[in-house]
């Protein structure tokens, strides 16, 4: 480690983003558990999609609002908006080099929780209106 | 691959200055991606990337048409005939394809992180797999898809 930045490692460095912060492998785990929970539950929803054809409102609604499919939802849209937020990150983080690297970190991460919020809200909403 | 190799500047009791954080080695970056000769490897591995920029863009589509469903029927009714086009349609089979090519890469890479499946012959084997896979899933799901329209 001679080779690398005198503030690398210290208290310093790590404020600067020098090396490991120390949370590197949570991101990472986070990512993979949530690869594996996906695994499942985007098979369900394109198998359900498949069932539904191209439904009307009316026949898409009476599925969402049972019981079952919107739990599956608001349990899908959860992860995989978490699961997008830390694959952004990766990808960003190794390709974008210059200003905007922070700003779209940021706001990939904060359209991740806006669009989960959203799609959530809108699978309550239909579930509760039944 | 060496960047910036020099002398260092500087006695050795420099603190570094708040001001300057300019690095004398610029730290590693990804892949030249230009430098390399495609091969299935390197190709699967950045079409990985790609197939999740796709596949982000899909989900994103779940929500607006989730959100349609649940606020406005005029809005679902213009969304579900974008979506029955023949644009529409085909953007639909792209995004299919790159949710499997993504689902099938992904799984070849949760195999690695548990490290299985690295001798070269394994992971030309997964990496067509993987491809072939994908291509027979996003056909049996269009196929069955128009054979229950009713």
């Amino acid at each position: 480690m001679s080779e690398s930045h005198p503030a690398a490692g210290s208290a310093e460095g790590r404020a600067r983003g020098l090396g490991s912060a120390r949370r590197g492998v949570e991101a990472w785990r986070s990512e993979r558990l949530t690869a594996i929970a996906l695994l499942p539950l985007t098979l369900w929803l394109v198998a359900s999609l498949i069932a539904l054809g191209a439904p009307d409102r009316a026949s898409f609604i009476a599925w969402l609002g049972r019981p079952l499919p919107a739990f599956l939802m608001i349990l899908l849209l959860i992860i995989v908006f978490r699961h997008t937020a830390l694959g952004l990150q990766v990808i960003i983080e190794d390709y974008v080099h210059s200003t905007a690297k922070i700003a779209l970190l940021i706001g990939s991460h904060l359209a991740c929780f806006a669009l989960c919020i959203a799609g959530v809200l809108a699978t309550l909403s239909i579930a509760f209106a039944r | 691959m060496k960047q910036g190799v020099g002398p260092t500047s500087g006695s050795a009791g420099d603190t570094p200055q708040l001001k300057a954080p300019r690095l004398e080695r610029p730290r590693p970056r990804s892949p030249n991606i230009q430098n390399y000769r495609p091969q299935l490897t390197s190709v699967l591995s950045i079409v990985n990337r790609i197939t999740a920029i796709l596949s982000t863009v899909a989900i994103v589509g779940l929500v607006v048409w989730l959100v349609a469903a649940a606020v406005s029927a005029p809005f679902y009714g213009a969304l579900s005939a974008a979506a029955t086009s023949p644009v529409g349609r085909s953007l639909l089979v792209v995004c299919t394809f790159a949710f499997f090519l993504h689902l099938c890469g992904s799984i070849r890479h949760l195999f690695w992180d548990a490290v299985v499946g690295f001798e070269l012959r394994a992971i030309y084997a997964s990496g067509w797999a993987a491809l072939a896979g994908s291509i027979v899933l996003t056909a049996a799901a269009w196929s069955l898809g128009w054979l229950m329209r009713g």
